[in-house]
């Protein structure tokens, strides 16, 4: 709280297009108990976040099974009320005027579809240019776009039940850009798709982002998709915020090691170097681990001023493994 | 508008799409038309006259049934189960973020539905019942345009009705018992298992007063040239619109209080 209320329509101050400002969603789960006696409980679903996304960036939101991405995203869209807290999207309250905002959002939800499942793929775009009354030059201009990039050009006469998840999924994302919205939410789009797949969607979501035009909150398992579409990342745990930066800082905070792997010219008893540990030794190679955040330049003079070196390489983490150790250590909390 | 448009025509082509399963459908209205037919001409010739029909209009009366039965849902089978999934699994959700009313979304997937039976599983049977059976068919085009409103009139009141029964599901875990329910009470009380002017006292002024009689025997009646003329027709006519208007109403209503419910607690 604390900060000033938005008052203009155009989307608050500064370029902020989303505004979380101490957010919290609170369900009450009933728990039979006997025969009449129910048992009431609360699920801190999102316990007080506070972000803001600028206009035309791309941001990561993950985090483990159940950590409240989804129901961050739902009251993003105005489907769900928050239990406390201000949302504001493009200057608008989402659960207060739902209907307003939905003509200048796009979402997709990896697990559920909106698209007319009996009829051929073009009917439902037929039916989102109607329902977000798009102009037809704009809208034959947009459905082109994404025909070509997402390749559905074969698609447009299928039925949707014929559709496989793959291709089912790339036009449930084009449906949500038919109307040229100005965020886009996307709730795990990549979940359960082919390699194959999953790169056709990684490549049009970088086009859209290379455009520049729409907001992107992108929910994901897969953190390929992160790497290569996101400057920056937001990781939710247990309801509430523990990382808002960029891919780097996110090692920082998941007091990450990097890994200095060197060839001697001979075998050598595990090396003793400041500021490293040595984790492994496997003839004349030896594995050294160091602090992600500390430069690897000291230690490699270091380690090459006292033995004989032949060879090395730096081994960065692998952001699954820092996700993990994040993870890890707020449950251990 | 257009939007609703669309999605009429939509459900009209998705029902489209299902030649076979047509087809099987007007074969099997033809097999229980003829069953029901000749269990009527037996009853009719013990007491002649029942409820109001002789045995022609009797036969025809059963005929419409057949026609009737999917198009107004006589038997349910319309889009409620459809809706009820949806609400289980949560994708009522989608709905609600789209920029259009829920109730005339499915409103008009319904009338689309309808639209597309009326053809497919009424013209067929009542032709085939014309090749078998004298029919007592409406004594000029007004009846039948009068028919057609009333049967447009019958899919709105079902539609109401249906719409309603599928909401529980958002109180409910599993809403079929209730739609299973909601079928039974629609097969009596819309004449389909018996013309509802054949029932005597209390139960028979009941039967006629109630919403289900708007999906069958109202329709019938404007048919058969039953509902005593042009004040009689739009008689019947309003009575099906104010149900129309109450049970939409009501339906508008708990939809309120099932989005709120579901925005709020999350479902
Ligand atoms: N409608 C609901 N009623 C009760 N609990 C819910 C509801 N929706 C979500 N939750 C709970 O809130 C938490 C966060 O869920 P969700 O936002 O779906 O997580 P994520 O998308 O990150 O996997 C979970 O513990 C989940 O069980
Ligand atoms: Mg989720």
């Amino acid at each position: 709280m604390g900060r000033t209320e938005v008052r203009d329509g155009t989307g608050g101050t500064g370029d902020a297009v989303i505004r979380l400002d101490g957010v919290c969603k609170v369900f009450d789960v009933y728990r039979r108990t006997g025969l009449l006696r129910r048992e009431r409980r609360e699920v801190r679903a999102v316990d007080g976040i506070s972000f803001e996304v600028a206009r035309g960036e791309t941001v990561g939101y993950i985090g483990p099974n159940g950590a409240g991405k989804s129901t961050t995203i739902k009251m993003l869209t105005g489907i769900l009320v928050p239990s406390g807290g201000s949302v504001r999207v493009a200057g608008i309250d989402p659960s207060r005027e739902r209907t307003r905002l939905a003509r200048r959002i796009g979402v997709v939800f990896g697990q559920r579809t909106t698209l007319w499942w009996d009829l051929p793929l073009r009917d439902s775009y037929d039916l989102v240019r109607r329902m977000y009354r798009v102009e037809p030059a704009r809208f034959r201009a947009n459905l082109d776009r994404c025909v070509d990039l997402l390749d559905l050009g074969p698609l447009l006469e299928v039925p949707v039940r014929q559709l496989s998840l793959g291709q089912r999924m790339r036009g449930d994302i084009a449906a949500a850009l038919l109307h040229d919205p100005e965020v886009l939410y996307l709730d795990e789009p990549t979940i359960g798709l082919d390699v194959i797949s999953k790169a056709k969607v990684r490549q049009f979501l970088a086009e859209v982002k290379a455009a520049g035009a729409t907001t992107v909150l992108l929910t994901t398992h897969d953190l390929t998709d992160i790497e290569q579409l996101c400057e920056r990342v937001m990781v939710i745990d247990h309801g509430r915020l523990v990382h808002d930066g960029d891919l780097a800082g996110l090692h920082a905070v998941g007091a990450s090691e990097r890994v200095l792997v060197v060839d001697f010219a001979r075998e050598l008893p595990a090396v003793d170097v400041p500021g490293a540990r040595t984790v492994r030794v496997e003839g004349p190679r030896q594995w050294l681990s160091f602090p992600a955040s500390a430069s690897a330049a000291p230690l490699v003079a270091e380690v090459a001023a006292r033995y004989p070196l032949v060879d090395l390489s730096v081994r960065e983490p692998a952001i699954e493994e820092v996700i993990a150790r994040l993870y890890g250590d707020r449950a251990s909390l | 508008m257009g939007v609703y448009r669309a999605v009429l025509a939509g459900g009209f082509r998705r029902y489209a799409t299902y030649r076979v399963a047509t087809l099987a459908g007007v074969f099997t209205n033809a097999v229980f038309g003829m069953i029901m037919a000749y269990t009527y001409i037996a009853l009719w010739r013990v007491r002649p006259h029942l409820g109001g029909y002789d045995e022609t209009q009797a036969v025809t009366f059963v005929w419409l049934g057949q026609a009737l039965l999917t198009t107004t849902a006589l038997m349910g089978g319309g889009c409620e189960t459809e809706l009820i999934n949806r609400i289980r699994t949560g994708d009522v959700a989608i709905d609600l973020y789209r920029p259009v009313d829920l109730q005339g979304w499915w409103l008009a997937t319904d009338l689309g539905r309808a639209a597309f039976q009326v053809v497919g599983r009424g013209v067929l049977p009542m032709a085939v019942a014309a090749l078998l059976f004298p029919l007592a068919w409406p004594s000029s085009p007004l009846v039948w345009l009068a028919f057609l409103v009333a049967v447009a009139l019958g899919v709105v009141v079902s539609f109401a009705v249906r719409y309603l029964v599928a909401l529980v599901a958002f109180w409910l875990l599993d809403g079929a018992g209730v739609v299973i329910l909601s079928n039974l009470v629609a097969l009596f009380f819309s004449g389909m298992v018996l013309p509802l002017t054949v029932f005597p006292g209390a139960l028979g002024t009941a039967a006629r007063v109630l919403p289900w009689s708007a999906l069958l025997q109202v329709p019938a009646d404007v048919f058969l040239g039953r509902a005593g003329g042009a004040a009689g027709v739009l008689g019947r006519l309003a009575f099906q619109a104010a149900w129309a208007a109450v049970l939409l109403g009501a339906g508008r209503l708990m939809q309120s209080v099932a989005t709120r419910k579901v925005v709020v607690q999350g479902g």
